[in-house]
């Protein structure tokens, strides 16, 4: 079983060294199980003692993130190698993803031989369609146009788009574009005004789950883990029941609940970073080669049953 | 008799040099003019150093990506921009016109850096 080492910076009193862990977060409902699935909090009671699969929803779909085809490197050198694991741990899951969301640096330098390799590899996960949004490494040469024709065809704008399931309405930003010097994660004012739009009708009970590749709250600012107009689009759903973001780009899990909005960032299958402040800068961290899959892994996102939010539960590549 | 010759003529060479290389400045190999100073600025730890660099106009300054991870450079005002820098990969720039050219990471836009260019001294 692979241990998780969970970065706690909310201050909650749950120790930060890695061991097995599971917050149930009363309030906003949302369930984080992390690693092997193993249940055991203070809020526990209100589920009853039904096993997992008995309690899920309709909805069911994974996150994966930062696969940096193309990245060899000391810290990983067989990228493709630890993605084919995670695809594996997908379609090993009790309950197939009805999707799989990618959210960014699907390559490490935008070329086409990697977007090659990456299209190639994802097809043999089961499940119906991938959906994706651009980290930075995926619009190096030409302002993402080869990213989006590639992989987000019906996107708007620099590649955001919104779609409905079961239920729940999903939807892609894209904040890794027109970034200013000094800068964090950018929005801009066309894709905030999109948004506004987008959710304008909706009624507040409608689950809405965000997704992008830079965090949408400050994470760790002095990195550049944030994003600028993040707290403008947040107003827009200020209404919502049921809010929950999934980010990527920090390789590494990191939660956050602000009232009825959850914050989660996934790990990358390629390499993981060090926690805020514990290095000279973020990068890819090189750790002894037997703990490396421990560090990388995919997301489960599942409703259910009776409750307003979704659970999230992030597991790694070891065991 | 022969060494003493020989050592003479290397002499008379070498003093014969040096006079050449007083009445003809620009002509020397060993002139200064001839070889133009590198300005480099080395990326490594997500930062560039120096950050601030200072060159006289007409100087091209290269930068290195000695990093783990791939970087590249941007004008704040559009006058350049890289490739994408993977490890090892450099850029390089020649600034024709005097004045402060600000700079940034296009990935990791925390990443800043300045090129003053000054009129030659």
């Amino acid at each position: 079983m692979g241990d998780h080492i969970k970065h706690d910076h909310s201050k909650d009193g749950i120790d930060r060294r890695g061991f097995l862990t599971c917050m149930a977060w009363a309030g906003a409902g949302t369930l984080l199980v992390v690693s092997g699935g193993t249940v055991k909090s203070f809020a526990l009671s209100e589920l009853g003692d039904k096993p997992m699969h008995e309690m899920k929803g309709e909805l069911s779909f994974v996150q994966i993130s930062d696969s940096h085809i193309g990245f060899n490197k000391p810290a990983n050198t067989d990228v493709v190698g630890t993605l084919r694991a995670a695809i594996d741990k997908i379609n090993a899951l009790p309950t197939p993803p009805s999707f799989v969301l990618h959210t960014g640096d699907l390559t490490h330098l935008s070329k086409e031989t990697e977007f090659d390799t990456l299209e190639q590899n994802l097809k043999d996960i089961k499940t119906e369609r991938i959906l994706y949004v651009p980290g930075e490494h995926d619009v190096l040469d030409d302002n993402g146009k080869t990213f989006r024709d590639r992989f987000s065809k019906d996107s708007k704008g620099d590649g955001w788009f919104s779609f409905d399931h079961s239920g729940t309405h999903f939807v892609g930003l894209v904040n890794v574009m027109n970034l200013k010097a000094g800068g964090l994660g950018s929005l801009g004012h066309d894709q905030l005004e999109w948004l506004e739009d987008d959710v304008k009708h909706l009624k507040s009970s409608t689950p809405i789950v965000l997704f992008a590749h830079i965090p949408l709250w400050s994470v760790y600012p002095e990195w550049g883990w944030g994003t600028e107009d993040s707290a403008q689009a947040l107003s827009y759903l200020k209404r919502f029941g049921s809010v929950t973001v999934l980010n990527g780009h920090i390789h590494q899990v990191m939660q956050k609940v602000e009232g009825k909005v959850t914050f989660h960032t996934a790990m990358s299958t390629a390499f993981p970073q060090p926690a805020p402040g514990t290095a000279p800068s973020a990068g890819p961290m090189k750790v002894p080669d037997d703990k490396l899959r421990g560090l990388l892994g995919i997301t489960d996102v599942n409703s259910i049953h009776g409750k307003h939010s979704l659970a999230v539960i992030d597991s790694t590549l070891a065991g | 008799m022969k060494r003493f010759s020989r050592q003479f003529i290397f002499l008379v060479v070498n003093l014969m040099t040096i006079a050449c290389a007083q009445s003809a400045p620009h002509a020397m190999p060993m002139d200064n003019k001839s070889q133009p100073a590198t300005y480099v600025v080395k990326i490594d730890n997500f930062s560039f150093t120096p950050a601030t660099l200072t060159v006289p106009v007409g100087a091209t300054v290269t930068w290195v990506n000695n990093d783990d991870i791939p970087h590249n450079i941007v004008s704040s005002e559009q006058k350049f921009k890289s490739k994408p820098l993977d490890t090892d990969d450099k850029f390089s720039f020649t600034f024709t016109a005097v004045g402060t050219y600000q700079y940034f990471c296009g990935l990791h836009p925390k990443m800043v850096g300045k090129i003053v260019v000054e009129e030659k001294k």
